[in-house]
């Protein structure tokens, strides 16, 4: 069985600086890590291929050229091989255009039964290539994924953590996963991995080597535009109350009561 | 090229759960409303169920639809991303709508990529602010991204509807007005509905207050000397119905369990509300929490850095300050029934 996980480099939080005329991140110059909750698909993908439920683990990414790394990163955890999807007409990609590519290079890799995604990616936040991935395929999608209870004959069992509990569903194979940190921590790269990591080839794809129309990759092809970046108001403006005796006491509480009605929460 | 002034109309999802329309459901009302009205045109509330109360499909026109649209079948009686997505994006192609809002709850989240990739939609997530373009009328939907450290306004120049999830709790469902009209629009669900996921049982959460989605947190940290001391938090949690979370320290001495630890090495959380009960605020603390919509913090240190990202900060002695806090927040919470 094959199993292809989706992976995102993003830059590590905190560093982070925005090209303020186009709307987008500036990767340049910043450290660039695997995105720490595709970690989770990863060890999802790996403890599945150790279990004898998968022969082949394949990590795909599309970013810019550096991105080879996240997937040598990938490998060096025990991914069997990598894809890099990379070439400038995929650049300014939202999530409709990212997922339009991903599923388009799973569907070129060929023989998937299972995709497995992180719940989200730490730089934009969305959740939304998982889902968007499987509606391309047209496949079933199983989110916030917490567990897999049993993986056999064309069907996968999995624990699906939800605002009031646990569900669990069966779903039949292929079938697209997003998890969440309950699976499991993920393993750090093993040193036979890390060998393996350097001398793999990792295929580097462009627009010619998938089935897609040029109309529908990067900027052009993104239904949404960032059309405005700021920053938030961080720096709160601290309103302090000293309390010394029973009546500032009373008198802060009272603050913070009227405080938390202006703010819709009493 | 979509031809954009053929979509007309403003929608939002009423999520349903054993055929009642979840809180979210009447919340989304209150951003519909603001949208419908600058764009001069009508909320509508899609209703997916199996079941559906009559009283709460009432209740959405009292508090805002113009128009509930409903679909019912068996199928949809718990959610599946598959037909629900097939309903959804069948009505979407049939009306024709401007504009289509959902919960950022599990299923929201779920539903809303599946079906903006059906129908090539621009969809955005977790928006926290929603407007119109005066110059296009077009949707403006802001969000913060990378952790909360920028925010960004993003639009969707053609590609229609303009689709986006928006967080639970950040909005009132509007006043019920018992004599607003509107109208209740059944439609038939497509012919096949098919699902290649079964749900086979539900295990409901023992505690449904888990941290990482909870609305409000309170927080205990070392200020609070000994576990003797941790009924006043909890109290002040119970009276604001919050999650208990706490920072490092407080884990490390044993006095409360790892699952409820918020930092770098615990649990990121960006509630509507966060309370820090005697918490100094540690980098690695701060960077857990600093999302948080409103802060609170309370600490007899005034030099506390957890007052550097507080709205309100109270110096003091919390061990004075928690119990007529929590009095009067009861008291609040009382008089408002």
């Amino acid at each position: 069985m094959r199993i292809a996980v989706p992976i995102k480099q993003v830059p590590e939080t905190g560093a982070v600086k925005m090209d303020e005329a186009t709307g987008t991140m500036i990767r340049e110059g910043v450290e660039a890590i695997v995105n720490p909750l595709d970690l989770y698909g990863l060890e999802l993908a790996i403890r599945l291929r150790e279990a004898g439920g998968a022969d082949d683990v394949v990590a795909i990414s599309m970013g810019p050229p550096m991105a080879e790394r996240a997937i040598r990163e990938a490998v060096a955890m025990g991914c069997d091989r990598g894809v890099l999807i990379s070439d400038r007409a995929f650049a300014g990609s939202d999530t409709w255009a990212t997922s339009y590519v991903l599923a388009a290079a799973i569907r070129k890799l060929g023989g998937f039964e299972l995709v497995i995604c992180g719940e989200r990616a730490t730089d934009g936040d969305t959740g939304q290539v998982g889902p968007g991935i499987a509606s391309f395929l047209d496949l079933p999608v199983v989110t916030y994924v917490s567990k897999v209870r049993g993986l056999e004959a064309g069907r996968i069992i999995v624990e699906r953590l939800v605002e009031d509990g646990q569900e669990v569903l069966e779903a039949e194979l292929p079938a697209v996963l997003t998890v969440v940190k309950a699976i499991g921590d993920p393993r750090l790269p093993t040193l036979r991995g890390k060998q393996k990591a350097r001398k793999v080839e990792v295929p580097r794809w462009t627009p010619a080597d998938l089935d897609v129309e040029a109309e529908n990759l990067g900027l052009s092809g993104s239904p949404t535009r960032v059309v405005k970046i700021f920053r938030p108001t961080v720096a709160r403006e601290c309103e302090k109350l000293q309390v010394s005796d029973e009546a500032s006491a009373q008198g802060a509480a009272d603050r913070v009561v009227a405080f938390l009605r202006e703010k819709n929460l009493l | 090229m979509t031809d954009t002034d053929e979509y007309r109309g403003v929608w939002t999802i009423a999520e349903t759960a054993g055929g009642r329309v979840a809180r979210v459901g009447f919340e989304l009302l209150a951003r519909g409303r603001l949208l419908a009205e600058k764009r001069g045109t009508e909320l509508t509330a899609v209703v997916m169920g199996s079941g559906v109360g009559e009283e709460d499909l009432a209740e959405l026109i009292q508090r805002g639809a113009d128009v509930v649209l409903l679909v019912e079948a068996a199928e949809l009686e718990h959610f599946l991303v598959e037909p629900f997505a097939a309903c959804l994006a069948g009505l979407i192609r049939r009306h024709k709508p401007e504009i289509v809002i959902a919960g950022a709850t599990t299923s929201g989240r779920t539903l809303m990529p599946y079906v903006a990739v059906k129908v090539r939609a621009g969809l955005t997530a977790d928006c926290t602010g929603l407007d119109i373009d005066a110059e296009t009328g077009g949707l403006l939907q802001t969000r913060p991204a990378i952790g909360g450290n920028i925010m960004a306004t993003i639009k969707t120049p053609t590609a229609r509807p303009q689709m986006a999830t928006v967080r639970p709790r950040s909005t009132r469902p509007p006043e019920r007005d018992a004599g607003r009209k509107g109208k209740i629009v059944r439609e038939e669900p497509p012919a096949k509905l098919t699902s290649r996921v079964r749900r086979v049982e539900f295990i409901p959460a023992a505690d449904v207050h888990t941290l990482g989605e909870a609305d409000i947190v309170v927080s205990a940290g070392r200020g609070i000397k000994k576990s003797d001391n941790l009924p006043l938090v909890y109290k002040l949690a119970e009276a604001l119905d919050a999650a208990v979370g706490a920072s490092r320290d407080v884990v490390d001495r044993g006095w409360l369990s790892y699952p409820h630890q918020v930092g770098l090495s615990g649990k990121t959380v960006s509630p509507r509300l966060y309370v820090a009960c005697g918490i100094s605020g540690a980098i690695q603390h701060l960077a857990g929490m600093q999302t948080a919509e409103a802060i609170v913090a309370i600490n007899s240190d005034p030099d506390a850095q957890i007052f550097r990202v507080a709205d309100i900060g109270i110096v003091g002695d919390l061990f004075e300050v928690l119990p007529v806090l929590t009095e009067k927040i009861r008291q609040r919470k009382i008089d408002k029934g």
